[in-house]
């Protein structure tokens, strides 16, 4: 440690404004409490770019400024500190930077809601715990912003919460997280009781130091890592714990792009990522958080086909694009994952905004039946929507392309991924271009039609658990046309629109940073994430025993090799085409079904009637997890727990207790009769009771 | 030569006789009458144990120390309690009688909640 | 002999005394019985050689204290006593906690009867007015003080107490 960058100003200064909106912003105008939100937010990202350009571009060891020691328990202490790596870089600039773009965005998206206040107070309040989240030097820190994320989650999920479905969407989101947290916390029991410490470098050093071998069955690392794997699963969307997603679009768009897209969601690879070393002694492991990446990535994107609300649609873009990143994790190509959550963050925040700002334009109609021909009256947003579509398909030069393309190339060479996952991952890529560009040409091509009759049967049915989508609550995200004043569509004002441009010039660039070595790049991010990522067993393996260097750098450090070494260009060349064919053919039958000849999806579904309907319900997932594990926990707590236990038991014993003491007392009330006589005899019998105690004494001695 | 024992157990019959007018009377003035027995009951065991420990030095637990005609100072003292309490005891017999126009203890029952 | 016939005697007067108490319902009666107790325990006192504490039970108690009963009844006019039924715990718990305590104590002495041994008018100037005022006035001067105080405080609390109320 060099110098003291005061890293914890980085956390405090959105707390600050949180903490000043949330106690005094009802006082406040509207533009003072924007005001205050974009200036600490602002201010944040401030200090973290100044932070990272002081270590820039960062040493071998990590920067770590330990505060004060936090939780001390017998051997066991957990410091108050923060740690900045080139991992944790790029996590505070994408967690400031696009922050604070949608804390601009939002000034403007939500100048005409209710709790205009509420809103920016939980904003930074989220900014606080992700930031805690990413620069934390312990898991238990970490875990501290783990959950305060979901709380901040659940605040902005249920902001309306005088909407049923908001607040029901909120509760799903925290109670399904809670399921994962569990997996998280029994991870870092384990790691206490192996490592002794929480801290990273502690656990990281003791691994690097090569006191553990790969492991080669089921062991307590591939358990450790299990657990932090399920834990990731509940923050990061994945199967099975991805259901409360697409239920938390309830929430205001911006938060949607934020928090659900955006940071949130992506502190479950963050913190994969960080434990990659964990990870990387337990291939088993490996391979499971691999599958379960590739499962996700391609069931979600099948369910994305057939939504027809638009941000559902981007929901489950998102947790499809996040099983991309699982699945780099899963093949130990941590870079590439993190490098797929930057360029997501840009192109999908993007997205989101850039939604927010076409449901702005048409008064808060979210279903896309109900869009179309936007092009021409919302010219920015379009283009803007435009670029973020081709960057999340795929397209080159667009960033998307970078992060998928290298990703599916370190699946197609990894020995936990190969030739299968990588198909599922091209086909995945397929098909979210696909349901893109459908989004895109029903949204701004064709006809505008805000009065399309949605009555078709089994649409309707698909009602599903979110009765905002269909008009039956038009407004859904509350966005009273009327209080705008104006009717007909608009273009969103410039507040709206600048971060949205920033963004898609970000989501151009954003992924040259990475442009492979055989398209004459120098994928600089892999470079830049080095230290943190996986030389780092490789650097710790130099300075212990030679003879330890082999079995360490393996199997890990071997796979890096092969990548460098062994890939031959035309391959690689064919495999980056491939995907980009993947993708060229999901927009051209996305243009096929959806701009050139629209009555054919209505064809193919009443054909292919039963796969249809059920992709969309979903596969029918929320209704078996009730069916499965609601329901019968339900009945549990209703027979055993509430009436059995609590009611026969619990309530049972208390009022038991006051009925026997007031039973008891009614009885002893007598004893105080006020009669002296009675007290006499007490006291006669008492003196008998003593006389009668000392002489067995005296007797029996 | 009188047994010891007839004396403890004259005292105890006295002592037990006042005890039962103690519960069983109502006047307050017989119960006052009956504490007054119980007082006489022990005066008489004290007279009979200073007269015993004074002829029988020996049977005194070891380590105690005699002081002779203790018994008799105390009963001198026990009497001049007595009549203290009897002063101030007959005059709040007046006073609740005043008040409460009875000297049934039943009916002096304020002790109550 | 003699003075085993006498305390037999005495002690049966006493006790009968001492139920005649208990039995009569006028207080008056109640009184003179407890006159008559205390008369035959102060024989009993001398039949044990305390002639000071005998006489001073006749006079003090027997005439000063039993005087002022006497005095108090006629004062209040109180008449036979009332059959109330204020408590059925003095019979239930009172009669039968004395019951028990009598009889250990009796069975107590009855079984260490012969361990104790007997009492006589032994040692001369046992007792006497003399002997008993060089205790009192030297070893025991500053109870007896506190003692007068405690008189004085009763004669005032009487008083106190005895006065009409406005």
């Amino acid at each position: 440690m060099t110098k003291n960058l005061h890293l914890w100003v980085i956390p405090l200064l959105p707390l600050i404004g949180a903490a000043i909106n949330g106690l005094f912003g009802r006082r406040f105008k509207n533009a003072m409490v924007s005001a205050v939100a974009l200036l600490f937010t602002a201010a944040s990202f401030g200090w973290a770019a100044w932070a990272v350009y002081s270590l820039w571009p960062g040493g071998l060891a990590p920067h770590i400024e330990t505060l004060f020691p936090w939780i001390t328990a017998g051997s066991f202490s957990a410091p108050f500190g923060f740690y900045l790596d080139q991992l944790s870089m790029i996590m505070v600039l994408v967690v400031t930077g696009v922050g604070f773009l949608i804390h601009i965005y939002s000034v403007g998206y939500m100048s005409h809601e209710g709790g205009y206040y509420r809103f920016f107070a939980y904003l930074n309040l989220f900014m606080f715990f992700m930031l805690t989240l990413v620069l934390a030097n312990n898991y238990l820190l970490m875990f501290v912003g783990w959950e305060g994320v979901g709380l901040a989650s659940y605040l902005l999920i249920g902001f309306y919460f005088l909407k049923d479905s908001a607040a029901n969407a909120g509760k799903k989101a925290f109670i399904v997280n809670r399921i994962g947290d569990f997996g998280f916390l029994i991870g870092m029991f384990l790691i206490i009781q192996h490592f002794g410490s929480l801290n990273y470098d502690t656990v990281f050093n003791k691994i690097a130091e090569g006191h553990f071998a790969p492991e080669t069955g089921w062991g307590v690392f591939t358990v450790t890592a299990l657990c932090l794997l399920f834990g990731a699963t509940g923050k990061s969307a994945q199967v099975p714990l991805y259901v409360w997603l697409p239920d938390a679009m309830e929430g205001p768009t911006p938060v949607s792009a934020l928090i659900h897209a955006a940071t949130m969601v992506t502190a479950g690879i963050y913190m994969i990522a960080r434990s990659h070393a964990i990870f990387n002694l337990a291939p088993h492991a490996l391979e499971i958080v691999a599958i379960i990446g590739c499962l996700t990535a391609i069931f979600a994107a099948t369910m994305g086909l057939a939504q027809t609300d638009i941000k559902r649609v981007l929901a489950y873009s998102t947790v499809s694009q996040l099983g991309y990143m699982v699945l780099a994790c899963g093949v130990a190509a941590y870079a590439a994952g993190i490098f797929h959550l930057m360029t997501h963050a840009f192109f999908k925040a993007l997205l989101f905004l850039g939604a927010g700002s076409v449901i702005h334009a048409i008064g808060g109609e979210q279903d896309m039946r109900r869009m179309g021909g936007l092009r021409k009256k919302i010219p920015v947003t379009f283009w803007v929507v435009t670029i973020a579509t081709f960057a999340i398909a795929g397209f080159p030069p667009f960033a998307g392309f970078f992060s998928k393309d290298e990703i599916l190339g370190a699946v197609f060479h990894s020995p936990y991924g190969g030739p299968v996952l990588w198909t599922i991952g091209v086909i995945t890529a397929g098909l979210t271009s696909f349901y893109m560009f459908r989004l895109w040409f029903m949204t701004f091509f064709g006809e505008y039609k805000p009065d399309a009759d949605l009555g078709d049967a089994h649409l309707t049915a698909a009602v599903h658990a979110s009765p905002a989508a269909h008009g039956a609550t038009p407004h859904a995200d509350s966005h009273d046309d009327d209080s705008h004043g104006h009717g007909g569509v608009h273009e969103s004002p410039w507040i709206m629109l600048a971060p949205l441009v920033i963004l898609a010039a970000l989501s151009v660039v954003g992924g040259w940073v990475g442009v492979p070595q055989f398209m004459g790049g120098h994928n600089e991010i892999e470079h830049f994430l080095a230290p943190a990522m996986e030389s780092r067993s490789a650097v710790a393996g130099e300075a212990a025993a030679p003879e330890h260097t082999e079995s360490l750098a393996s199997p890990i450090g071997e796979i890096g090799k092969e990548n460098k070494g062994t890939e031959s260009t035309s391959e690689e060349w064919l495999l980056a085409g491939t995907s980009v064919f993947a993708a060229s053919l999901g927009l051209f039958f996305a243009w096929l079904f959806y701009y050139k000849r629209r009555e054919l999806p209505d064809r193919i579904t009443t054909k292919i009637h039963g796969i249809y309907t059920m992709v969309l319900h979903k596969y029918y997932v929320d209704e078996g997890y009730g069916a499965i594990f609601v329901k019968p926990l339900l009945a549990l707590s209703t027979v055993v727990f509430w009436r059995g236990v609590d009611q026969g038991v619990i309530d049972g014993l208390v009022n038991g207790a006051g009925t026997t003491s007031k039973g008891i007392g009614n009885q002893l009330r007598r004893m105080q009769s006020g009669n002296i006589r009675s007290y006499a005899a007490w006291v006669a019998l008492g003196g008998a009771a003593v006389i009668a105690y000392m002489v067995w004494l005296g007797v029996s001695k | 030569m009188i047994p010891l024992s007839w004396y403890l157990m004259l005292s105890a019959v006295l002592f037990s006789i006042g005890v039962f007018g103690f519960l069983l009377k109502r006047n307050i003035i017989t119960i006052f009458m009956s504490i007054e027995l119980m007082l006489n009951a022990v005066n008489l065991s004290f007279v009979a144990f200073a007269n015993y420990w004074n002829t029988h030095p020996q049977m005194l637990p070891s380590g105690a120390r005699m002081v002779p005609l203790s018994g008799h100072v105390f009963v001198f003292f026990v009497m001049v309690v007595a009549a203290a309490e009897a002063a101030v005891g007959l005059a709040i017999i007046i006073s609740v009688f005043r008040t409460r126009e009875t000297l049934n203890v039943d009916r002096v029952n304020l002790l109550k909640l | 002999m003699v003075h085993q016939v006498l305390f037999i005697v005495f002690g049966l007067i006493c006790v009968a005394g001492a139920i005649n108490l208990l039995v009569q319902r006028h207080p008056i009666s109640s009184a003179l019985s407890l006159v008559v107790v205390m008369a035959s325990l102060a024989l009993i006192y001398l039949l044990l050689g305390a002639e000071f504490v005998a006489a001073i039970q006749v006079i003090v108690y027997a005439g000063a204290i039993m005087v002022l009963f006497v005095f108090v009844i006629m004062l209040l006019n109180a008449g036979a006593e009332e059959r109330t039924r204020g408590s059925r715990i003095a019979l239930l718990v009172g009669v039968p906690g004395v019951v028990v305590l009598a009889g250990t104590v009796g069975w107590l002495l009855v079984t260490g009867s012969q361990q104790l041994g007997g009492v006589t008018i032994g040692a001369t100037n046992f007792g006497d007015t003399h002997t008993i005022a060089r205790f009192l006035f030297r070893d025991f001067l500053l109870p007896f003080e506190i003692t007068s105080v405690l008189i004085l405080i009763a004669i005032m609390g009487a008083v106190v107490l005895g006065k009409k109320e406005n």
